[in-house]
């Protein structure tokens, strides 16, 4: 177990009653680490989640926050996470000063650095002047900010967010994605969400679960090479024949899709440049050239679809 | 960090409008009760002249209202307890306590301090009823203050078996069912036997009616006292041991 981990989850189980909602996973979250936490309705991402913040208690496994057992030491454990569960947990009858002043007591920020605090976590969440009105009269969207706030509030080491921007518009939902690559710089965070272009814009690691396991880890990046599959998409004006496209260098195959566009498939060497050469003096009016990119959508599919069976089996 | 729960907790009663309501509608059934008793006392008064050591005051309207403040507050406890617990559950309010860096025996007497202040306010309110007579006549404060600690200690027993049924569901409305009908049971339950059988004592022990009652006449034994305080206590154990096992849940 390296010191620099901020969590560090090793064997990780948890059964109700006799389903297995979490089968034996173990991670660890360094800082300055976005973790995407990916998967189908009712893979365990909650419950997870729920785990390492000592919202449910594991049958077996060990989970370490900042270096201090969370099982044994919880208070201290505690005092280093954020937690946003998946319906903001506001009291609506408190103004948002209130309760984010109550939830600084509660993480037990002293009383002199509290007006700071509150500054800080309004600030960052975008809530400087909705302070004064009702929580239960806001909308979803600020909710879900004051959620955020309520997390951030005690400036935790780890901040786990259980599926943070749904129910925003496109531009909350723009601005809690900066909050998080913000956040991220000093923080550790854990975040969940089944909307995979959000874990393609904020996130620097992946893990994707599915009945339990995880079945997925990779960086970001490592990921993008997943996504390449050496294909590119064309669409000509004038479109040549494909035997005269077999003959550019690097083209290993082409075929002709129904909406009028060319697939070429490629193997080593990337052919798009000798395309757009070949385009020009052949007269064939390139207007269209990319690289073709799997979605995270398809790696998802593939990893949580075929391999349904084993896994049942091993559960 | 107790009293951090324990003031939030009295302040979201107080910004409901049932606490408030609670308050008024109390207050005004007791006010008519201890006016009746101050009716009867007036209209008692020429025999007890008569009298040699007669019954005063305290005897005549203190303890009937303080008996019958018990029994209104029997009905009352649940609607205020109902909450506590059960709605944290029902609006997913509990993770916020349950992931913050509080003890479960924290949040449990938090919640329980604060609901027991709102009821000292309302004893307090009506602890001016009686002491209002200072005005016009001589009051035995002894009897008096004994009455007052019976009355605080029956609904701080109230309160915490109230707590513990909030912790055991989601809706509030159960909570209020389960509390009314085991306060109730506890309070009439040395009405079996009544002496005849051998388990008629052990009935009677557990009735908090029985220990309610020599305190009300001014007569301070700590059997009574330590039966409400073991009440509470076990109530308050077992609601942080019932909070605790939501970690567990099967």
């Amino acid at each position: 177990m390296s010191t620099q981990a901020l969590v560090h989850i090793e064997h990780l189980t948890r059964y109700y009653s006799l389903t297995c909602a979490v089968s034996d996973v173990s991670f660890d979250l360094a800082k300055g680490e976005v973790l995407g936490f990916l998967g189908p309705n009712g893979a365990g991402k909650t419950s997870t989640m729920q785990l390492i913040t000592g919202n449910l208690a594991p049958n077996a496994g060990q989970i370490c926050i900042a270096g201090i057992d969370l099982l044994d030491q919880p208070r201290q454990a505690k005092q280093a996470i954020g937690y946003l569960p998946e319906q903001p947990p506001v009291y609506r009858e408190l103004t948002v000063d209130e309760y984010l002043h109550y939830c600084a007591r509660l993480n037990r920020i002293p009383r002199g650095n509290i007006a700071v605090a509150l500054d800080t976590a309004k600030d960052r969440c975008g809530l400087g002047d909705v302070g004064r009105r009702l929580i239960g009269n806001l909308s979803k969207g600020y909710q879900q900010r004051v959620g955020i706030a309520q997390a951030i509030i005690h400036n935790p080491a780890v901040v786990i967010l259980d599926e943070p921007t749904v129910g925003l518009d496109p531009i909350q939902i723009r601005e809690i994605r900066a909050l998080i690559c913000e956040l991220g710089r000093d923080h550790g965070i854990i975040l969940s969400t089944h909307i995979l272009p959000e874990v393609q814009a904020t996130c620097n690691r992946v893990q994707i679960i599915h009945h339990g396991k995880l079945v997925f880890t990779d960086s970001t990046a490592g990921m993008e090479q997943h996504l390449n599959t050496n294909s590119l998409l064309v669409a000509f004006n004038n479109p040549p024949d494909i035997g005269s496209l077999l003959q550019v260098n690097g083209v290993d195959n082409a075929e002709q899709l129904a909406d009028g566009r060319i697939r070429i498939h490629y193997s080593d060497t990337d052919p798009a440049e000798a395309l757009a050469e070949q385009s020009v003096t052949h007269h064939w009016r390139l207007h269209e050239l990319a690289p073709e990119r799997r979605t995270l959508e398809q790696i998802f599919i593939e990893l949580t679809c075929s391999d349904t069976h084993p896994h049942e089996d091993a559960a | 960090m107790i009293f951090t729960i324990a003031a939030r907790e009295l302040r979201s009663l107080f910004l409901s409008p049932l606490a408030w309501s609670i308050l008024a509608v109390t207050l005004f059934i007791l006010a008519y009760l201890f006016l009746s008793q101050i009716e009867a006392y007036i209209n008692l008064q020429p025999r007890l002249a008569a009298l040699d050591g007669a019954p005063g005051v305290a005897d005549i309207v203190v303890a009937p209202l303080f008996a019958d403040a018990a029994v209104v507050l029997l009905l009352i406890t649940p609607l205020v307890t109902m909450r506590v617990l059960s709605e944290e559950r029902r609006s997913r309010t509990l993770s916020l306590l349950l992931s913050a860096p509080v003890s479960m025996t924290e949040i449990v007497v938090g919640k329980y301090l604060g609901v027991l202040s709102f009821f000292i306010i309302l004893l307090a309110l009506l602890a001016l009823m009686p002491l209002s007579l200072l005005a016009g006549t001589e009051l035995d404060l002894g009897k008096l203050a004994a009455g007052m600690l019976g009355l605080i200690l029956v609904v701080a027993s109230f309160a915490a078996i109230g707590v513990y049924m909030s912790s055991l569901t989601e809706q509030p409305t159960v909570a209020a069912v389960t509390t009314f009908g085991l306060l109730l049971l506890l309070w009439i339950i040395d009405w079996a036997g009544n002496g005849q059988m051998d388990g008629a004592n052990a009935l009677a022990y557990l009735s908090m009616l029985r220990h309610y009652e020599p305190l009300l006449k001014g007569l301070f034994n700590s059997t009574d006292v330590a039966y409400y305080l073991l009440l509470i206590v076990l109530f308050i154990g077992f609601s942080i041991r019932r909070l605790d096992a939501t970690r567990l849940q099967p």
